[in-house]
């Protein structure tokens, strides 16, 4: 592989991001899967970078897997996304910054769409209008989260505590990046790097230390993919997806894996346990299965906060193996401990994968 | 007083029309751009269907030429004018002259397979394009991929920038499916344990002895063709090419490992015939690549009294399409200059 090709095709996908002054919009699904990512992403912006960024608590789902899964009509989809355009636009902030890819996918297809069709602007006006009396503007920058921590993973890594890297062989840690179908498939100059060889967290990456895996699945689906999933007798198409992955990456023996999107870490991290289950098949070395980070949580985790802070622990792969080989320290008394200290209970062993407390 | 005319470019069309004008008493320029003249045939191993050698041919229109001609050679055109009824044509190293009647055999420009971002082409070390084996061939070195392996599978993907609206090329490159029958069998021939495989999505066999190709190709060479488009390409940790194509056929898709992947480049209009267009303020180039002002009946003759096209610049030839579509170009400026 000839990274030099990698880099002339990144020149053509780059795109502009706001420097400061961000409207937030959460995911629907993250805080439930990964409940320290979004805390960490506005914790390192406000704190570690200094930066202004306003966290909105009435905006509402874009809809996405409702609208991807075809019962929300793309008319309803787009006076949704009108209401959270409008509470931007009241709460004073011009350039908009999703924490879901899908959303992220989906604010750019509607901008899109009335980019090209004017007409369906005004009619979405008129409809948010006759629903809510709320006006809006258009936001000026829309970005992903990951392409705001892209934007700053110099100054990141400037105040990280840990790298990527193994602490006992110097060696860079072995990273699989995974990013969502949303982010830059659908328009790929709207993503970092576009939409074969996406640069946004491969620039994290290697700006934090470590060295990014290309192996043959790398394009393909986590399998959430909605439909794989929601419709409940296709969640044997969603376990395939996974696996298809695990048995592409596992020759390269990667350290871990990061991904930018909401569902692709919930489903590389629990249908690890899933498939293990099913067929007594672990990866990873010695049944400790290969850990799934979201960005924010790398982030959080070189910037040295506390892992069960960050939420490390209601992985179900776990992350342990890991810290101990980036040397970043933890209480493993803790790990089941509520905030204020009391006992959280201890969760079930799996069969094979392995699991790790006091 | 002997009339002058000018050709421009010096590939396969230039040669041919300079020889065919000088035979028929005209004094003849020939500018090219390039340091040697010959084009693309220059590094062309050997051509369909016939495998007649790339150099042999070159040698073959070479030889046609006279000393009566000039060649001008590293000689980029920068000026191009029709003034009355004669034109001044300008280099960029201060070269000038007038001529009669202009002819442009500017030729394609191969497709740049890097656009092609889910092939990997300049990406992974194993994808290579069609002019990438020819030179692979000519070079006459033992045939292993970049990894220095004899591969066990080749597949050919055929259409690489041609009948393609994502990369805005709607036209077929013309040779490329025939060029590819041509190399999968070439490749036999030189790895007969190998599998070979092209990936296609309608075969164009239009010439004599195409067909027959291809089914050779089919029966005696046991060459695997599968109507479906590439969906991507990647490496896998023995820098093997795992490619995902769709059997349209079959209606499955298939995941396959080669140990070398040929992109079928296809043929774009030159940049460099674009400008010259422009100097001479030609309007009907329609895609870059320049229109007659009649395909059928007039298929060298452009708007403009006095210049003449020949070759590739008006769209996708063969080697000997283009050679007769020289020779017709060199009668018409003949039938121009003598009326």
């Amino acid at each position: 592989m000839k990274l030099e090709g990698k880099r002339l095709i990144w020149q053509d996908y780059q795109k502009e991001i706001a420097d400061d002054h961000y409207f937030y919009a959460r995911s629907c699904i993250r805080q439930t899967f990964f409940p320290g990512a979004e805390a960490i992403f506005i914790k390192i912006v406000k704190d570690e970078l200094g930066k202004d960024i306003h966290d909105n608590q009435h905006h509402t789902s874009c809809t996405g897997i409702g609208y991807h899964s075809d019962v929300v009509p793309f008319d309803t989809t787009m006076t949704v996304i009108a209401r959270q355009f409008a509470l931007m636009t009241e709460a004073g902030y011009e350039n908009y910054a999703a924490s879901c890819i899908t959303s992220f996918g989906l604010y750019t297809e509607v901008l899109e769409t009335w980019h090209h069709f004017p007409e369906k602007e005004a009619q979405i006006r008129e409809y948010l209008f006759k629903a809510t009396g709320r006006e809006f503007n258009k936001p000026k920058n829309l970005a992903h989260a990951s392409d705001i921590v892209y934007k700053f993973r110099h100054q990141i890594a400037a105040k990280a505590k840990y790298k990527l890297v193994d602490k006992n062989t110097g060696e860079p840690l072995k990273v699989v990046e995974h990013i969502g179908c949303h982010y830059s498939k659908m328009f790929p100059h709207k993503g970092i790097g576009g939409a074969e060889y996406p640069y946004v967290l491969s620039g994290m990456i290697e700006a934090w230390g470590g060295e990014v895996i290309d192996y043959p699945e790398r394009r393909h689906c986590c399998g959430f993919g909605f439909r794989q999933y929601v419709v409940q007798a296709n969640r044997g198409f969603s376990l395939s997806c996974s696996k298809k992955k695990f048995d592409s990456m596992e020759p390269y023996e990667p350290d871990m894996i990061i991904t930018n999107c909401p569902g692709c870490p919930m489903f590389l991290d629990r249908w690890q346990y899933a498939l293990s289950e099913m067929e007594g098949k672990t990866y990873g070395k010695n049944n400790q299965g290969i850990p799934v980070f979201t960005y924010e949580e790398v982030a959080g985790m070189i910037m040295g906060y506390d892992p069960w802070e960050i939420g490390l622990q209601v992985h179900q792969v776990p992350a342990e193996p890991l810290l101990d080989k980036i040397g970043i320290p933890y209480d493993a008394s803790r790990k089941f401990k509520g905030k204020n200290g009391e006992d959280l209970g201890m969760p079930e062993s799996p069969s094979y994968l392995k699991f790790y407390a006091e | 007083m002997e009339k002058h005319v000018v050709v421009i470019g010096a590939g396969p069309a230039g040669l041919e029309t300079s020889a065919s004008l000088s035979k028929l008493g005209f004094r003849v320029t020939l500018v090219e751009k390039e340091e040697a003249t010959g084009g693309h045939l220059k590094k062309w191993h050997a051509l369909f269907p016939t495998l007649l050698s790339g150099k042999d041919a070159l040698e073959s229109i070479t030889k046609e030429l006279n000393s009566t001609i000039k060649i001008q050679t590293a000689t980029k055109i920068t000026g191009l004018e029709a003034v009355n009824d004669y034109f001044t044509i300008s280099g960029h190293n201060g070269w000038q002259e007038k001529a009669d009647a202009v002819v442009l055999t500017t030729g394609f420009q191969l497709f740049d397979s890097h656009r092609k971002e889910e092939y990997g082409y300049g990406i992974y070390e194993n994808v290579i394009t069609s002019a990438d084996l020819e030179e692979l061939f000519a070079s006459g070195k033992e045939f292993v991929n970049r990894h220095g392996n004899k591969p066990e599978r080749v597949g050919f993907v055929h259409c690489v920038g041609s009948r393609d609206e994502k990369v805005n090329n709607l036209h077929c490159s013309k040779v490329c499916c025939i060029t590819a029958v041509k190399q999968a069998i070439e490749v036999k021939q030189l790895l007969p344990d190998a599998e070979i495989f092209c990936f296609y999505m309608d075969l164009r066999m239009f010439g004599r002895h195409y067909e027959e190709l291809y089914k050779e190709a089919q029966e005696k060479y046991n060459i695997q063709f599968i109507r479906g488009r590439l969906s991507e390409s990647t490496e896998d940790h023995e820098g093997n090419i795992v490619v995902k194509v769709e059997d349209t056929l079959l209606g499955k898709p298939l995941r396959i490992k080669v140990g070398l992947l040929v992109l079928m480049a296809g043929m774009e209009p030159r940049a460099g015939t674009k400008s010259l267009t422009t100097m001479l303020g030609l309007k009907n180039v329609p895609d870059g690549f320049i229109q007659p002002v009649d395909e059928v009946l007039r298929s060298n003759f452009t708007e403009i009294p006095g210049v003449f096209v020949a070759g590739t610049c008006s769209g996708p030839k063969s080697v000997s399409d283009t050679l007769a579509d020289a020779r017709s170009a060199a009668l018409a400026v003949a039938d121009y200059l003598k009326s």
